[in-house]
């Protein structure tokens, strides 16, 4: 095992002659907490139906903890996973902590450490109502403590936060730090990039089935090559910058006194460095996750 | 063996919560008493047992109801499962698909018995307490009731099969329906229609008992309507047991063969498939 938990080597998977997931590596390690990202049928949730052995891939390998998870014997490694999918269906005429009974058997986990499980995914108060009567945050809470249910080594967590509200984002999240901190794998699909800002340690994304990006957000930066943008205010600005003195070359004006220049990150000092005391409102534009996003999407990189 | 037991268990307790159970016994224990009382009335004269008439109508009304409601039960197991994603979710804890299909199975015809029991024992009671005191016809009784759950055993295994076979919930339905009506209801006539049309000359006779094996409510009927000289004798079915040579052994290995294969393929269906 060697701290790889999830390890792909040219995985493909095809539906009829649409290809979710086209010649895909990857490696996933214990301790990471790596972020899918993917426009809606970029192949994300194939790609961990894959690692969960639901699907099998038409080529290419998966090992998810050493084992084959398509294979029948994957028992003991399905023992240590944990899966929360994307917008979870449970049974709706059983109570939360019947639900929660039920997974904790299958697993063959205690029962008796359901109602922490519970309390720490906040929904102790609801545990012997009905799933049915249970709104959409609820659902997902307890989809949460099922995916935790024997603290797994690796969890996998598709679309965990659509729809939630920030708080609930918030407390979810701290529980995925939680786990990582553990030594568990996590892995966050989403279709946003900026949703995962300052929670994941990496980013894999995808287009189309195929993996465009892999590396920490601040790699991506680098690879899509969006240069940051200075952005500031003259009182009396020069008319018109271009015919202007020499130390406005290259700045262009945005409105009435703005001016704004584009430079490589090595020479943001230097330019700031260089400005007049006159300037006012001085900001440095980087490259929003969604304009990252945009670039790797556009096939920038 | 521990996770079918488990998924039994939950399929029987959804089937407490959604009034399955209550239901079906209900059903099956107010046409049991109605059968036995209103049924047993011409018989006043006629020296039979009250219970012996009332196991040729039960038996007659279990093959068109155990079936319906067997289908009912199962024709969703799979496929409603896979639609609703919550088969995606169980699949990813340590069950293959066999124990899910297994535990399932448990679960579903453990309902049914409970239904049959419960349902047809009230009546059997009610006739005892009646003043039959017939012990003997018990037998016969007990027999009729436990092949009725092999008989709803038979349809909730179909079910599965069409369950795993289909992608959608209402075809699955409307296959389940049409199941129904064929073993039900058309394999009889069709199988009179050649017996008239072809006046005994090629349908010989093993021909015939192959035909009646190849229909697993055939199987039940011949099973319980000559179960005993008593039964035979009222169901107006005297002695064919005997000649069509088919002995209670065979009848219920028909009927465990149509348990078994059905599972088996809806198994093997079930594994194939990519959620």
């Amino acid at each position: 095992m060697t701290g790889e938990t999830v390890v792909m080597r040219g995985v493909s998977r095809r539906y009829g002659r649409q290809d979710a997931v086209r010649d895909l590596d990857l490696t996933l390690r214990a301790g990471e907490c790596v972020g899918l990202v993917g426009h809606n049928g970029a192949g994300k949730s194939t790609l961990i139906k894959m690692m969960l052995g639901l699907v099998r891939p038409t080529a290419g390998s998966v090992r998810v903890l050493g084992e084959d998870p398509a294979a029948g014997a994957a028992a003991r490694a399905r023992r240590e996973l944990g899966y929360l999918p994307e917008n979870v269906a449970l049974h709706p005429s059983m109570t939360g902590a019947e639900t929660l009974a039920f997974y904790a058997r299958l697993k063959r986990q205690p029962v008796s450490g359901n109602p922490a499980l519970l309390e720490r995914v906040g929904i102790a108060a609801a545990a012997h109502r009905r799933v049915g009567t249970y709104s959409k945050g609820m659902r997902q809470r307890l989809g949460l403590a099922q995916a935790l249910l024997g603290n797994p080594l690796a969890l996998l967590l598709d679309e965990p936060t659509t729809g939630l509200d920030p708080a609930l984002r918030q407390s979810f999240y701290e529980i995925v730090g939680d786990l990582r901190r553990g030594g568990a794998m996590v892995l966050l699909s989403s279709h946003a990039l900026a949703e995962l800002e300052g929670q994941v340690d990496r980013v894999v994304v995808m287009n189309q089935g195929r993996k465009v990006a892999d590396g920490s957000i601040a790699d991506l930066r680098g690879l899509a090559a969006i240069r940051p943008r200075i952005r500031l205010r003259l009182p009396r600005a020069p008319r018109a910058v271009a015919n202007g003195p020499d130390a406005w070359a290259g700045w262009s004006s945005v409105s009435e006194g703005v001016l704004e220049l584009s430079c490589e990150e090595s020479e943001v000092a230097f330019v700031l460095r260089g400005l007049p005391a006159a300037a006012q409102d001085i900001e440095i534009l980087r490259p929003s996750l969604d304009d990252l996003y945009a670039a790797f999407q556009k096939g920038a990189a | 063996m521990r996770q079918v037991v488990i998924i039994a268990g939950k399929e029987l307790r959804d089937g407490m919560r959604n009034r399955w159970v209550l239901a079906t016994t209900a059903l099956l224990a107010a046409l049991a008493l109605t059968l036995a009382f209103l049924g047993a009335a011409p018989t006043g004269t006629v020296k039979v047992s009250g219970l012996a008439v009332t196991i040729v109508s039960l038996s007659s009304l279990t093959i068109f109801l155990v079936p319906l409601i067997a289908l009912l039960l199962s024709y969703d197991a799979i496929v409603g499962e896979v639609d609703r994603g919550t088969m995606a979710l169980l699949l990813t804890y340590p069950v293959t698909r066999w124990q899910v299909v297994l535990g399932k199975f448990a679960g579903h015809v453990g309902i049914l018995g409970f239904a049959t029991v419960i349902g047809y024992g009230v009546a059997g009671l009610a006739l005892q307490w009646a003043g039959n005191e017939d012990l003997g016809a018990w037998v016969a009784f007990a027999v009729m009731v436990a092949s009725s759950v092999l008989l709803g055993g038979v349809f909730v295994a179909i079910g599965y099969f069409v369950s795993a076979l289909v992608r959608d919930r209402g075809t699955a339905g409307g296959i389940a329906v049409g199941v129904w009506l064929f073993f039900v209801l058309l394999y009889d006539m069709a199988l009179l229609g050649v017996l008239v049309a072809d006046q005994g000359r090629t349908v010989t006779a093993d021909g015939l008992n192959l035909l009646l094996l190849l229909n697993p409510a055939d199987a039940y009927r011949l099973l319980n309507l000559t179960a005993t000289p008593d039964v035979s004798g009222f169901a107006g079915v005297a002695g064919l047991g005997v000649r069509t040579g088919l002995g209670p052994g065979a009848l219920l290995g028909a009927l465990a063969a149509w348990v078994v294969v059905p599972l088996a393929a809806a198994t093997a269906l079930f594994g194939r498939r990519q959620l």
